[in-house]
């Protein structure tokens, strides 16, 4: 028994020493890594799992033709954000990730990614992708898919695509259904999904430059426009058309059960709806206020580390492997999303779905990149939420959440 | 035979299997069993023994010779100094306890000490957004984000040629023209280049060209030449980033190494590096960004006491967070020592399902039951508005005080098995004699259960309970999804609700959007480390005074 006790003992206290040594050279392996890398013939790609299986084969392609190896590491793509900002500067970093354009002025003020030149094939990429990819003028990565929220109709319960708000609540109302229309607000309300209706009173949250990207000193949000949305958005909560308690669960659930002819909502919604048995169309989304209904776009592609000893390998692979036809193409087929490159996506467009979905995107704006934008959320949402439920004088509310953004960015 | 002798030092009865030999008769004989007994056993142990040491030193000389080749000499010295004194602990013949102890206290050091210290260090710095590198690094970054291609400037086509270990850039413009040019020498042109069928000039004599797979190997050195157009700088200059095209840029920022200091060469700013942001500033306060990270002392305990957006809602804050803490202990508490009492009543039919139903809410990872609750609370289409009250539209999580209620009572859902767990434990221990002999003196139940029961439960539970007050103190998962803090008074301009504990605060505080301030947060996480340091503290003391008591 003593024996067993003993070395049941001895056991546990040299795995522990092991687990200890391991972590003393787990610091060590991924030095390996690097040090692979920076013997300059292997590229580390970060990509989640579902991009990785198309792009082993552009990897794979590339490796024939420059003799340099791509290893791909898989990443969950909500952390990567996080763990590339940490982990470029200490050397560990990849060379390559894939990103979304929203997390650019991050990595910029970070440090962590370097321009990527397009050169002549920017042109071939659609404007929206190529402006979401770019800070202060410069492109820092490569586009591969755009994605924007549009508008959801059930054919059987709407035949024809309402061409304004107005519109869109009377055949809402027509159809007889316990909504005349859906979209997601939640308690704390929510932005993004209600931004297209914001637009379209003529109040981006930020002005633009010429060369189309956003000019954080320029808030325009608190502008007429963004009073005459607020004055909408207490009209429409009081009418019961938009309701703090619609959740995105909810909304969904509502849609997909025929509750109403109409949701706002992305394309990550319309396979359910489908199983759902309901005969989806893809529209634009219908102005509330007399210009463009633009929703926020949101753009994603591959960006490359500062700190990468590999750049012109990264930038080859770039430009020449992940934005070729054939990879979109099938990026998109994996994904569905729209691709980036024109055309992939002209390609694409014989799925009706893409195709809507393509449209609205190519008319959006991107969701603002400068590190500003990140303070706007925190007043946006639920002063938004105050003025649905009625809690006070909308004006005075919305110019309050001005104040407080301008003082947050200042 | 190092461990023969301790073992033999604690082993006095020598051990007997199940297959026991005929006992030898001399005393003599038997001795030599024992002896030979041991050894063998022992033996087995030394082997086990040096195996799996030898596993650990074999993993451990492997990370000690890549940390060397890393230089990384902290960590390379933390690693060879627990080498050895696992080695010299598990080898010597005493040192039992130490032999029992050393895992827990690697782990401890590892895990509890390391953790607490690094977030020190780093509550003293300005880690973060735009702070998270050292300052090579951010020149390096502002330098190369500073390249600005001319804009309207053509493609040219670019083949990199080599001379004498030299790199050259032999490059076509649009129109035909052929040139070469390095660093150090502006681009002139060429008529003896050899053209490839698209009219790329591909060679030059003199030169060696290079192809892909030569400019991967040398992809750094290549990256970074920059060839002048003319002699003039202000033309811009030829750089490649793929090896086979160059473009022209212009550099806007210039670093001067000697003074520190970054230049915007069209506007002539100078940016100075004051040694406390980390970054270059300008005369009139404008900021470059990405800065560097560095020591910034008191500045963010300065920050978590002194800023408006904190200051203002710290006190309702912590105190919600005490009564949170509090109540959620105090409420689970009751709940579940009064379902423990009821079903360690033996008169009881059916306790072993009812035990398992009620431990089932524990069963549930807790941030799903949250979420869940979530939808159930929802005033319109919610479960308990609809089916419970019939319809009515009650604000349960979107009204202050309602939500707080909703808030407990949800914890108090979570937490009360895990009371019930640990008082039926406990009240199981207390003898069944004690009981009796009360009813015999003539104690009547409640009494019983006042003056004796609580007192010896409490014992026993009082520690679970204070570590469930700071469990409870930092409970960031419920409310992040059950109300996210929520609601919140919009007209009073700081992004913190009604039901924000402090570890909820400080995550809004210090994690706005994507930017985030670790510097900050890890000063809010050691004065809240601090709070429920004290308040354990005086309580363990409370407790030792109960246990006198018994």
């Amino acid at each position: 028994m003593m024996v067993n006790k003993k070395g049941l003992l001895a056991a546990g206290a040299v795995a522990v020493a092991a687990s200890l040594a391991l972590a003393g050279c787990s610091g060590g392996s991924t030095s390996d890594d690097s040090k692979a890398a920076s013997g300059s013939e292997t590229l580390t790609v970060w990509v989640d799992a579902d991009r990785a299986a198309v792009l082993k084969e552009a990897a794979a392609a590339f490796t024939k033709e420059s003799g340099v190896t791509v290893k791909l590491v898989q990443k969950d793509f909500a952390k990567i954000q996080e763990e590339f900002i940490a982990q470029v500067p200490t050397d560990k970093g990849p060379d390559v990730t894939i990103a979304a354009h929203d997390w650019l002025g991050n990595f910029v003020s970070n440090g962590v990614v370097q321009p990527v030149e397009l050169g002549d094939t920017a042109t071939d990429f659609q404007q929206v992708a190529v402006t979401a990819m770019s800070v202060e003028g410069k492109t820092y990565g490569v586009p591969y898919s755009v994605e924007s929220i549009a508008l959801l109709r059930n054919t059987a319960l709407a035949p024809t695509a309402p061409a304004t708000y107005d519109d869109m609540i009377a055949a809402g109302t027509a159809a007889g259904t316990e909504f005349p229309f859906l979209v997601q607000v939640g308690p704390e309300s929510d932005p993004y999904h209600l931004y297209p209706f914001q637009t379209s009173f003529g109040a981006p949250v930020f002005g633009t430059n010429d060369d189309g990207s956003y000019n954080a000193a320029d808030l325009s949000i608190g502008n007429a426009g963004g009073e005459a949305y607020a004055a909408w958005l207490a009209k429409e909560g009081a009418a019961g058309h938009l309701s703090v308690n619609v959740t995105s669960d909810i909304a969904k659930e509502k849609f997909n059960a025929g509750a109403s002819p109409f949701l706002i909502t992305g394309p990550w919604n319309v396979p359910d709806a489908q199983k759902a048995g309901i005969d989806v169309a893809i529209d634009p989304i219908p102005s509330a206020g007399g210009s463009p209904a633009q929703p926020f776009v949101g753009v994603q592609g591959f960006v490359v580390s500062a700190k990468s000893k590999n750049a012109l390998a990264a930038n080859e692979f770039l430009v020449n492997y992940i934005g070729s036809e054939k990879v979109q193409t099938e990026l998109y087929e994996i994904g569905g999303r729209a691709p980036a490159l024109t055309s992939a996506f002209e390609a694409a467009s014989s799925d009706p779905i893409t195709a809507g979905f393509g449209a609205v995107a190519a008319e959006a704006v991107p969701m603002p990149s400068i590190p500003q934008m990140g303070k706007v959320w925190q007043f946006w949402g639920v002063t938004e939420a105050a003025i649905i439920t009625g809690a006070g004088d909308s004006t005075q509310l919305w110019q309050k959440m001005t104040a407080d953004i301008q003082a947050a960015i200042k | 035979m190092t461990s023969t002798g301790t073992e033999q030092g604690e082993a006095t009865v020598p051990p007997q299997g199940p297959d026991e030999k005929p006992v030898p008769q001399s005393s003599r004989s038997r001795r030599a069993a024992r002896v030979a007994e041991a050894a063998s056993a022992g033996v087995k142990v030394l082997l086990v023994k040096i195996a799996l040491l030898s596993i650990v030193d074999a993993i451990s000389v492997y990370a000690l010779m890549v940390l060397f080749l890393r230089e990384d000499w902290l960590v390379f010295g933390a690693v060879l100094v627990v080498t050895l004194i696992v080695n010299w602990i598990y080898f010597s013949r005493a040192k039992l306890p130490a032999k029992y102890l050393a895992p827990g206290l690697i782990f401890l050091l590892i895990f509890q000490v390391f953790v607490i210290g690094y977030t020190g260090y780093i509550a003293f710095t300005n880690y973060g957004t735009g702070h998270n590198s050292d300052k090579p690094d951010a020149v390096n970054a502002l330098i190369v984000s500073s390249q600005q291609r001319v804009p309207d400037s053509p493609t040219y086509d670019l083949t990199v040629v080599e001379r004498l270990g030299m790199y050259s850039f032999l490059v076509t413009d649009p129109d035909g023209e052929i040139s070469v040019g390095g660093t150090d020498a502006p681009l002139s042109p060429v008529t003896d280049a050899t053209v490839d069928d698209s009219g790329k000039a591909v060679e030059l004599p003199g030169y060696t060209s290079l192809a892909f797979s030569d400019i991967v190997a040398n992809q750094e050195a290549i990256a970074a030449l920059s060839v002048p157009l003319s002699d003039d700088p202000n033309d811009g200059t030829l750089r490649t980033p793929d090896g086979s095209s160059a473009y022209l840029y212009l550099s806007d920022l210039v670093y001067d190494e000697a003074a520190g200091t970054m230049t915007n060469t069209t506007t002539n700013v100078v940016y100075t590096d004051n040694g406390e942001t980390g970054s270059f500033v300008a005369a009139d306060g404008t900021e470059l960004l990405p800065g560097w990270k560095v020591n910034v002392g008191l500045a963010n305990f300065a920050e978590a006491f002194g800023s408006e957006s904190i200051r203002g809602p710290l006190i309702s804050v912590t105190l919600w967070t005490f009564a949170f803490a509090f109540l959620s202990v105090l409420t689970t508490f009751a709940l579940g020592l009064f379902l423990a009492i009821v079903f360690n009543n033996l008169r009881m039919r059916g306790r072993n399902f009812y035990r398992v139903v009620l431990i089932l809410p524990y069963a549930f990872p807790a941030f799903l039951s949250a979420l869940v609750w979530a939808g159930m609370l929802n005033p319109q289409f919610g479960f308990v508005n609809q089916v419970l009250f019939g319809g009515a539209e009650i604000p349960w999580l979107t009204n202050e005080w309602l939500a707080k209620f909703s808030i407990i009572f949800v914890n108090l859902w979570l937490g009360f098995p895990y009371m019930f767990l640990v008082c039926t434990g406990a009240l199981q221990s207390i003898p069944e004699e004690i009981q009796e002999a009360a009813t015999v003196d003539g104690a009547r139940s409640g009494q019983i259960f006042r003056l004796i029961k609580l007192p010896l439960l409490l014992v026993s539970v009082a520690p679970l309970l204070i570590s469930s007050f700071a469990f409870n103190f930092n409970n960031f998962n419920l409310i992040y999804m059950l109300t996210n803090g929520g609601p919140r008074d919009v007209t009073a301009g700081v992004n913190v609700g009604a039901t924000d504990i402090l570890i909820s605060m400080v995550y809004k505080v210090a994690f706005v959007g994507a930017s985030r301030d670790y510097g900050l947060a890890s000063a809010f996480s050691i004065i809240i480390f601090l709070l429920v340091a004290i308040v354990s503290i005086i309580s363990f003391k409370q407790t030792k005074a109960l246990e006198e008591l018994n």
